[in-house]
């Protein structure tokens, strides 16, 4: 092999065969000196006995740069795409991942990748079952594109009343997050301008399944979950309000942020409410579950941030945000790409 | 985790009871309904983010003031950065908030250019552009240098730093502007009901207080340089009102933590020895004198509007009688638009027609809608219907 890749690697002949021999074979679980799998057009998968239903989700990743501190762009496809199956309240089961590589990519920085999207799936208890490499011209891709698509089964969720999502949410329910806000969002704008911190800030990049699964087996049944992506809280906030037409209350002096992400805020003047994350989820519980729910989520980091309401006469759906001071303003989601402001 | 969940609590809660008590002493001790002016941008967006109107003294009245210098960028500079960032060879590069500010004609911003083929670059320090021009000789980086006394020394650096280096490719399209002739030019208006000032506590730890005193000593006007803080916003507001109770008007440091009565020299006299004081057109508020700094002496080499012709591009909007550009600087909507009374403090964002409906941070009309840190863009974010939108 040579030590990037080539067009030849995507064109079908026996430098691609060897790509994905030698590289790309660790994906799918294959360990050194094992014999070799025989491959084949698509994956067979077999229905788990307690499965009522199945969950289906698909993303594309193309974050820049492709390594950034706390992760790569390998184990965010995995894990986002099996976080997005988790707020089905569905356990992550398979994955497919399809690689766009762009001419010149080095090979190093595509073995690190693959190590980690091995690793990823196996802290995500999936397995990657069928996949797919392109090669572009350079130029034509931002030196690795993933898309990745996820199967899950849908277990102790099939017991639940409603399924859920924002349209299950009442007046009345409350708000719970996962753990602090910003920390992905805080590295990533690291890693793209150059900002050295200190101490540095890793992205919170982690599997959700764990802490939905613990939610379901303390007898939870969640009205609806959210894994706070880009827009951060905020967006998703104000998605769950718009998909229940509601008004949802949150309150600021509740919502943790670490003193490292806080203070990069202010020197760049961004909200931790609008950060980007990758390891943290908000839970919307009916009321009388709350106490539960908290001593399921509490001991790693989660909290009680805010509750749901009927909306006033006449308004549209909106999140209320009840400031540290006791004052009240709108929470509204950024317009579009976060920047630092000026002074 | 949880113990930091219980930290930020703990703060949250003695911020509160702090934030009140200065609350309840502004009230004990107002006995008119005072109107007050936050310079800065930074301010006004503390200060409605954090709902800090809400707990003002029945009457008492801030007025948001012009000090965001995006807003305050002429239209007819952005037109000219724009023009720059389309042609081939050119690499644009200036803060984030300027990229998406429109120039003449709505909609038309260095984000869309970047995403037309223009090389567009996002700074956090002039000195980044320094670098960029060094790496890239054969293309010529144009680094528009926006902001007030707090960000023109650093482009003083980097203007000398280029210019020792013998850089042939670095160019400076410059827009800085100064805060005390926007204040002068308030207080001079006819209709002017300002009382007294929260300074900007940023321009203040570059410049001093000298300036400041030479306004209080001509105008009779209280000003008290505040921070940015909820606490330190509202301790500025007591001080202010204290003044105007006892009928005094005195320049007041309630941002000494960062804020030396000599400022910082140093940065002075980098921007003494680049830049000279002239007469500058502010988007909105018309042409200030002494209202801006522009390159002098050798500096004068790095000149993008020489080096590329722009003059034209860049010429001086024409002012209304409102005080605002003319329409065609401002683009086809601005008739309804009330942005140079807003920076004028003579109305309020939800007063304005176009509020909200014609005008939204994604399709500005006017200045203080363009970036997150002008009264208009402020409103549209936090304000809640109860609360006058």
């Amino acid at each position: 092999m040579t030590d990037r890749i080539q067009l030849g690697h995507g064109g079908g002949g026996s430098l691609m065969r060897q790509l994905i021999r030698q590289e790309l074979l660790p994906l799918y679980g294959h360990r050194t000196g094992a014999p070799e799998p025989v491959l084949h057009d698509a994956a067979t998968l077999a229905l788990p006995r307690a499965a009522a239903g199945l969950a289906f989700s698909s993303d594309g990743y193309v974050v820049q740069p492709l390594e950034f501190p706390g992760g790569d762009i390998g184990s965010l496809a995995v894990i986002g795409t099996a976080n997005d199956l988790a707020m089905a309240a569905a356990r992550p089961r398979w994955l497919s991942v399809s690689l766009i590589l762009e001419e010149g990519l080095e090979l190093a920085l595509l073995r690190r990748v693959v190590a980690s999207m091995a690793a990823a799936a196996e802290r995500c208890g999936l397995r990657i079952v069928t996949g797919d490499t392109k090669v572009v011209g350079r130029g034509q891709a931002d030196g690795l594109f993933i898309c990745t698509s996820g199967i899950g089964s849908l277990e102790q969720a099939a017991l639940l009343p409603v399924p859920v999502g924002p349209a299950a949410i009442r007046p009345g329910d409350q708000v719970l997050l996962s753990g602090d806000l910003g920390r992905h969002g805080v590295a990533i704008l690291a890693a793209r301008h150059g900002l050295a911190l200190q101490p540095p800030v890793l992205s919170d990049c982690a599997p959700l399944w764990p802490q939905v699964a613990a939610l379901l087996d303390a007898a939870v049944t969640p009205h609806c979950l959210r894994d706070l992506t880009r827009g951060g809280l905020a967006a998703a906030l104000q998605e769950l309000a718009e998909g229940a037409g509601l008004e949802l209350r949150l309150h600021e002096a509740a919502v943790p942020v670490c003193e490292p992400v806080a203070r990069c805020c202010a020197l760049l003047g961004f909200e931790p409410l609008h950060l980007a994350n990758e390891g943290r989820f908000v839970a919307v519980v009916p009321p009388e579950q709350l106490q539960t729910a908290l001593a399921v989520l509490a001991p790693q980091g989660g909290c009680w941030v805010g509750e749901a309401a009927a909306l006033p006469t006449g308004l549209v759906p909106r999140v209320l945000l009840r400031t540290a001071l006791g004052t009240e303003r709108l929470l509204l989601p950024e317009s579009g790409e976060q920047l630092p402001r000026i002074c | 985790m949880s113990s930091l969940v219980a930290v930020s609590q703990a703060v949250a809660m003695s911020l509160q009871a702090a934030v009140q008590a200065l609350a309840a002493e502004l009230k004990a001790i107002t006995s008119r309904p005072w109107t007050l002016m936050e310079v800065c941008g930074g301010q006004t967006h503390a200060i409605v983010r954090w709902g800090l109107d809400q707990l003002l003294p029945p009457g008492m009245r801030l007025i948001h003031g012009p000090g965001c210098p995006v807003c305050v960028t002429p239209a007819a500079t952005i037109d000219a950065a724009l023009a720059l960032a389309r042609r081939p060879g050119v690499i644009l590069c200036s803060y984030g908030d300027m990229l998406r500010v429109p120039g003449s004609a709505s909609g038309d911003d260095l984000l869309g250019v970047r995403a037309a083929g223009g090389d567009v670059r996002l700074l956090t320090s002039p000195l980044q552009a320094l670098a960029l021009a060094r790496a890239q000789p054969q293309r010529q980086v144009v680094f528009l240098a926006v902001g007030f006394e707090t960000t023109a020394p650093a482009t003083a650096l980097l203007a000398r730093q280029a210019l020792a280096l013998g850089l042939e490719n670095l160019y400076l399209l410059v827009a800085h502007v100064r805060v005390v002739p926007a204040m002068a030019a308030i207080l001079a208006d006819p209709a002017n009901q300002v009382q007294g000032f929260l300074a900007a506590g940023h321009v203040g730890a570059v410049m001093g207080l000298a300036e400041l005193e030479a306004l209080v000593a001509a105008q009779r006007v209280p000003v008290v340089v505040s921070g940015f803080e909820p606490l330190e916003l509202m301790a500025g507001l007591v001080a202010c009102v204290r003044q105007l109770e006892a009928g005094r008007a005195a320049v007041e440091n309630a941002y000494g933590q960062v804020v030396r009565p000599a400022g910082n020299p140093a940065a002075q006299r980098q921007m003494a020895e680049v830049f000279a004081v002239v007469d500058q057109p502010w988007r909105g508020l018309g042409v200030l004198p002494g209202g801006g700094l522009a390159l002098r002496g050798p500096y004068r080499r790095l000149d993008a509007r020489e080096r590329f012709g722009l003059s034209a591009v860049d010429g001086r909007a024409p002012v209304d009688a409102n005080g605002r550009e003319a329409a065609a600087a401002d683009g086809p909507a601005a008739e309804v638009c009330i942005s140079g009374r807003i920076l004028r403090g003579l109305a309020r964002p939800p007063e304005c027609p176009a509020f909200g409906g014609a005008c939204t941070p994604e399709h500005p009309l006017g200045a203080p809608m363009v970036s997150s840190e002008g009264a208009c863009a402020a409103y549209v974010r936090y304000r809640l219907p109860a609360h006058g939108r």
